[in-house]
């Protein structure tokens, strides 16, 4: 049953030090909001999951809370390469990290096959690539039907998931419009889930039938968190902050300025203050 | 911008690229150059060209080029938007992709490409982004397309990690491999057209765009070029493929740098 929870209170209700944990977002719909506060509650030893590992992991990455990252795409997207990243695999700074590296077809069909309770997941991919070589967990299979090789991989099965929304009815059902990514799978591949939201709206009764919704049964917690996604975009609520994107690049060049940032940034900011940051982006929608 | 030809080498890249195309392709495009290439086509000679992008746009026709692969113009112009499970499962594996079009920072003669490491994978020199979702496109689509500016750098003898399968070692390798897709059947650089050699595989160059010369190719590649025995002249740009790339372009640079800025990231 969803609760409808402060973030803070969400956050340390469901995440624990080292969990495996899902931050999920196909470039829309990222969990900002989410991930600033469990850096301000300072989770350690996390295994982080992702397939698009963007500035979020980023941040959590250079502010040493990462022992693990299991991803397929680890970019700055339309921009280039996460700096925070290649200082903790290229230096160890500021600590190891250890890769568990995939594609992103293997990547949804893991959490497709945890969603659907399966112990690994089977599809026609690594043909070729030396991934395969260096992640000991992508493995091959024959089909008991046709002899054909496939290549298999375990199950994500998160400790929990985060995601952000566009809405929540007063129930706690929770609406996914746009580009929908992964996150339905995400969720429903946790024990544990958490949404940030635009909005809570009375019910969904005059919405498409058809629309991703997951039911309140489905969510631990949901929390009420207006420009949650920013810098990246809400579906029909705010468009994409470009331009803080390709600051990034500059801020986590240097290890100071990065923490220098995230102190006044995330440290000391809070949740609401995220609303203020996409009213410039409100009207563009 | 342009030279004495009225036009850049990337230019001619891009257009280059998009004439490839043909209006019933389905297009899985990548990210950058390609996605440029596919949308110049679909501007001009290529209206119906169906365009997926891996977020789960199908049939997206974006009036300006997007920054990511997971622009919300992508989901605004689509045919339609599925989950990224379904994209590459039922689309890509399936089967239904005849082109995938990728880019690479670093490519052998046979077209396998490294999008993951520079230096070993244990300990890189750089750490790249990874494969996403190349390693299945390069084996899934019917055939693949590349397309890069040609550098010492990008086009080497030996790539450090086979992020995503071309040729291999050359000849019929992938078959070997029980692959049974043709793989990469066309490179297109800033300056030439490269085709494999039908029993090699190696990629050899079959056509020369306007200002290239066989020295200009070569002093900007790792492996030694081999050279059709007759080599074509590029087109130049026409005048409407020009405009048309330059409007895209504008549009692309107005509208991202004209979005408004947050405080904070």
């Amino acid at each position: 049953m969803a609760k409808f929870l402060p973030l803070s209170q969400a956050v340390a209700d469901n995440l624990k030090d080292g969990d495996a944990v899902a931050f999920e977002g196909f470039t829309h719909l990222i969990p900002t909001a989410a991930v600033h506060e469990a850096i301000r509650q300072d989770f350690k030893d996390l295994t982080l999951i992702r397939m698009t590992p963007d500035l979020v992991y980023d941040q959590m990455i250079g502010m040493g809370m990462v022992k693990k990252l299991i991803f397929s795409y680890a970019g700055n997207p339309g921009v280039g390469l996460l700096r925070r990243l290649r200082d903790a695999v290229e230096n160890n700074w500021p600590r190891a990290i250890e890769l568990e590296e995939h594609s992103h077809a293997a990547m949804a069909n893991a959490y497709e096959a945890g969603a659907a309770g399966l112990p690994c997941a089977i599809f026609r991919g690594y043909r070729g690539a030396e991934l395969a070589k260096v992640n000991p967990n992508i493995k091959s299979i024959e089909c008991p039907f046709t002899g054909e090789k496939l290549a298999a991989v375990p199950a994500v099965r998160p400790d929990v998931t985060f995601i952000h929304a566009q809405k929540a009815n007063k129930k706690g059902d929770v609406l996914i419009e746009g580009i929908i990514g992964i996150q339905k799978e995400a969720v429903l591949a946790a024990k544990r889930a958490v949404v940030t939201v635009e909005e809570v709206v009375d019910d969904f009764d005059d919405v498409h039938p058809n629309l991703t919704v997951l039911p309140h049964w489905t969510v631990t917690a949901i929390s009420v968190v207006p420009g949650g996604a920013h810098p990246s975009y809400t579906h029909g609520y705010y468009i994409r902050d470009n331009a803080s994107y390709l600051e990034w690049d500059k801020i986590a060049a240097e290890r100071d300025q990065f923490l220098a940032w995230m102190q006044k940034n995330v440290m000391e900011s809070k949740p609401e203050d995220f609303a203020g940051r996409v009213e410039n982006l409100r009207d563009a929608k | 911008m342009s030279n004495e030809l009225g036009f850049t080498p990337n230019e001619m890249m891009t257009i280059a690229a998009s004439r490839a195309l043909k209006g019933d392709d389905v297009c899985f495009v990548g990210i950058g150059a390609p996605s440029a290439a596919c949308n110049v086509a679909r501007l001009t000679h290529a209206p119906d060209i169906t365009l997926i992008y891996e977020s789960g746009t199908i049939g997206t026709a974006p009036d300006v080029l997007p920054l990511s692969i997971g622009d919300g113009e992508l989901c605004d112009t689509a045919v339609t938007t599925v989950s990224v499970p379904e994209m590459f499962r039922y689309w890509l594996q399936g089967g239904r992709i005849s082109i995938g079009f990728l880019g690479a920072a670093q490519i052998d003669r046979f077209g396998n490409i490294n999008t993951t490491v520079i230096g070993d994978y244990a300990h890189p020199k750089t750490r790249l982004p990874g494969g996403g979702g190349a390693p299945e496109i390069a084996t899934s689509s019917k055939e693949i397309y590349i397309t890069m500016a040609q550098s010492k750098r990008g086009m080497v003898e030996k790539i450090d990690f086979y992020t995503s399968f071309g040729h291999g070692d050359g000849g019929d390798h992938r078959k070997r491999l029980g692959i049974d897709t043709a793989g990469p059947t066309l490179l297109i650089t800033d300056l030439a057209i490269w085709k494999p050699d039908p029993v090699t595989k190696e990629f050899t160059v079959v056509s020369l765009h306007p200002g290239g010369t066989r020295e200009k190719v070569q002093e900007t590649c790792g492996w030694t070029v081999k050279f059709a025995e007759e080599v074509a002249t590029t087109p130049a740009p026409t005048e409407l493929e020009l405009k048309t790339l330059r409007d895209l372009q504008a549009r692309t640079k107005a509208a991202h740098e004209g979005t408004a800025k947050g405080k904070a990231a």
